[in-house]
């Protein structure tokens, strides 16, 4: 394109890229592999971003079709694995334990997911306010996130203990009767779903984010329309926040459904295994338990399937309450 | 903004002659906007800094003090030689030198290959770069746990290859080959390795930040004879620096914090990190855990994180925040 038919009619044709380099796409007609410079990008392409590649086969893709192939054998890691076809899922149909921490996982995933949408969507409405001292409040808030998992397991091994914590020191002042949280089976998971949303600030500037994208407008209008702070929050906030929530949502659950490190360094998935949670129970009898990893290989099956299933649940349900204006 | 809201609407009010519901309402106003949200936020602040403060509160209490009943809100009488004693109790400058070698390995990891594979999904129009990318997008998700065995099976292969002889056998002659070093279970590779291979969130991160960069800026470079290579590295990568500075930040302190992954994949004591060095206190014979070193241990653990987290809190955040866009 030269620059002496720079008139009115040349700004409406796209400009054809100077050098028919990586910028070619595929306007013309035909497969890739006639042009050359198709050829070109193709082969650049692939050589970036072969070291994901790599790691996508290697670690990622490998291990997951050698989770399902494992899930119908014995195998205890160092001999051969040993085909047993159905057995393991026999098994675990069977298995009360597995059953147990199927419920637990749920459990924990249920309430602590939603709990900690709401106690974001709080603090971030509160952070959405004009005052001055809002960059305070988010260091403070923001903090517990960064937090080793193991160090918060630690700390909360005091904060809750019976006899030397804070918590249960403060609790008689309000009326309330102190639990043996991690000592008695009706209040563990309770205090695992309590001590996650110490976590609630990260999601909080997610939303808080979302928040601040929300044209004013609307809500000045709203008022002026006589709309009052609850209808507001129902009818202009909370829709166009849908996309936002459902983010946190997927992100919540996939992770919900890994609790772990809670169970493994504090009650060790007691007590009476009301926090054998499944990927406690998975990690057991993989590495605890000999001969028993195509068992943990099946539970995995399971996890995985589950996490499929629920985040394509959440996503495909989504255009029934996502906002995508 | 939301005075400016306020002032418009007493205006109105004021307009309608009633002065009287315009006061009214600014008080409310006050109490909505300034009062409730202030009050819920100190509350909560007061709530999340509360696990801080305890630990820092039972690091500095003496064996007695700890078993006090009930206990102690303030330290009446800090063992600060606490610290050093957490730090002789286990081996704890050593845990500290395999954390930091693996952040450091790890970090170099995430700042190399995160930028070249999110150039090629960015930058390079290939046939299929958008559909490659939504399966990069999907491993997010992915359940690590799910995979467990299987992805600690690999590794175990990984060394099995390195305590193979390998050699060559040529008419009975056998040429050895040099051992190839270990690095599957018991080394750092597992952790280190898949750093070096990328990371979906990262790619994902680093993407949107180089598709915001003009094309013409390298098809300028591309026409004054520039390679590729050199496009991405002379160009793209100095653009992406506030993201490399996210992508550092963020990685190293997966990297420090993680538990999982030196739990299953180092299995001996020299080599293990911090995260695994201080359920030491815990495993100790007598089942009494002295709290208040492991609390001490703790914070020294905790310390570099929350000093990083203080000085590039915007690079923390912004990693954060960046998810929201994907919606």
């Amino acid at each position: 394109m030269d620059a002496t038919s720079g008139t009115s009619s040349t700004a409406l044709i796209p400009p054809e890229p100077a050098v028919a380099g990586v910028r070619a796409t595929n306007l013309k007609a035909g497969p890739w592999w006639r042009s050359r410079t198709e050829r070109k990008n193709m082969r650049l392409g692939l050589l970036f971003i072969s070291p994901w590649i790599v790691g996508f086969l290697g670690l990622t893709l490998y291990p997951l079709y050698r989770t399902f192939y494992l899930s119908f054998t014995r195998f205890g890691g160092f001999l051969d694995a040993e085909w047993i076809g159905w057995a393991n899922f026999d098994r675990l149909l069977g298995d009360d334990l597995f059953f147990k921490s199927l419920y637990n996982t749920f459990y924990y995933t249920l309430l602590a997911v939603p709990i900690g949408v709401v106690v974001a969507m709080m603090l971030a409405l509160a952070m959405d306010q004009s005052l001055p001292e809002i960059p305070l409040y988010r260091t403070i808030l923001y903090l517990p996130s960064i937090l080793p998992l193991f160090a918060t397991a630690f700390i909360f091994m005091t904060l809750l203990d019976p006899q030397q914590g804070l918590v249960n020191d403060m609790l008689p002042a309000i009326g309330l009767n102190p639990p043996n949280w991690f000592g008695d089976a009706r209040y563990a998971k309770i205090a695992i779903v309590g001590m996650a949303q110490f976590g609630a600030g990260q999601m909080a500037l997610v939303f808080l984010a979302g928040l601040k994208g929300i044209d004013t407008s609307l809500y000045e209008a709203a008022e002026i329309d006589g709309a009052g702070v609850l209808n507001r929050f129902f009818k202009i906030t909370l829709p166009l926040m849908t996309p936002v929530i459902l983010y946190s949502l997927i992100l919540g659950i996939s992770s919900g459904l890994q609790v772990f490190t809670q169970s493994f360094i504090i009650t060790n998935g007691g007590p009476a295994n009301s926090t054998n949670f499944l990927v406690f129970n998975l990690y057991r009898n993989a590495f605890n338990y000999s001969n028993q990893m195509g068992y943990a290989s099946a539970m995995g099956v399971i996890l995985f399937l589950i996490t499929v299933a629920l985040a394509g649940l959440v996503f495909f349900t989504s255009n029934k309450w996502v906002n995508y204006d | 903004m939301a005075t400016i809201t306020a002032a418009q609407q007493q205006e109105i009010a004021l307009r309608q002659g009633d002065a009287g519901r315009a006061r009214r309402d600014r008080r409310v106003r006050f109490v909505r906007q300034q009062v409730v949200p202030r009050i819920f936020l100190i509350i909560m602040c007061l709530i999340f800094v509360m696990p801080f403060y305890w630990m820092v509160t039972q690091a500095l209490k003496s064996n007695e003090e700890l078993v006090r009943y009930p206990p102690t809100w303030f330290v009446h009488d800090p063992q600060w030689g606490n610290f050093q004693e957490a730090t002789e109790k286990i081996p704890f400058w050593k845990f500290a030198r395999n954390t930091i070698t693996v952040t450091a390995a790890v970090v170099i990891g995430s700042l190399i290959s995160n930028p070249i594979i999110a150039y090629g999904f960015s930058r390079v129009n290939w046939p299929g770069r958008d559909k490659v990318f939504m399966v990069v997008l999907a491993t997010v998700f992915m359940p690590f746990p799910a995979i467990l065995v299987a992805y600690v099976d690999t590794w175990k292969r990984i060394s099995d290859v390195s305590r193979k002889d390998l050699g060559i056998n040529l008419f009975g002659l056998s040429i050895p080959l040099p051992d190839l070093p270990n690095v599957g279970i018991g080394t750092f590779g597992p952790l280190v390795i898949p750093a070096f291979l990328g990371s979906a969130f990262f790619i994902f991160l680093l993407r949107q930040f180089m598709m915001q960069i003009p094309l013409d800026l390298s098809d300028a470079a591309r026409m004054d004879g520039a390679n590729e290579w050199q496009i991405f590295s002379g160009i793209v990568m100095p653009l992406t620096k506030p993201a490399l500075g996210v992508i550092a930040i963020l990685s190293g302190l997966a990297a420090w914090n993680d538990f999982l992954g030196p739990l299953i994949f180092l299995l001996k004591e020299s080599l293990y990190t911090l995260a695994i060095g201080l359920t030491f206190f815990q495993s100790q014979a007598d089942r009494d855990i002295k709290f208040n070193l492991m609390m001490a241990a703790s914070v020294l653990v905790v310390l570099p994180v929350v000093a990083i987290f203080l000085f590039f809190q915007r690079y923390f955040i912004s990693g954060m925040t960046v998810g929201s866009i994907k919606g």
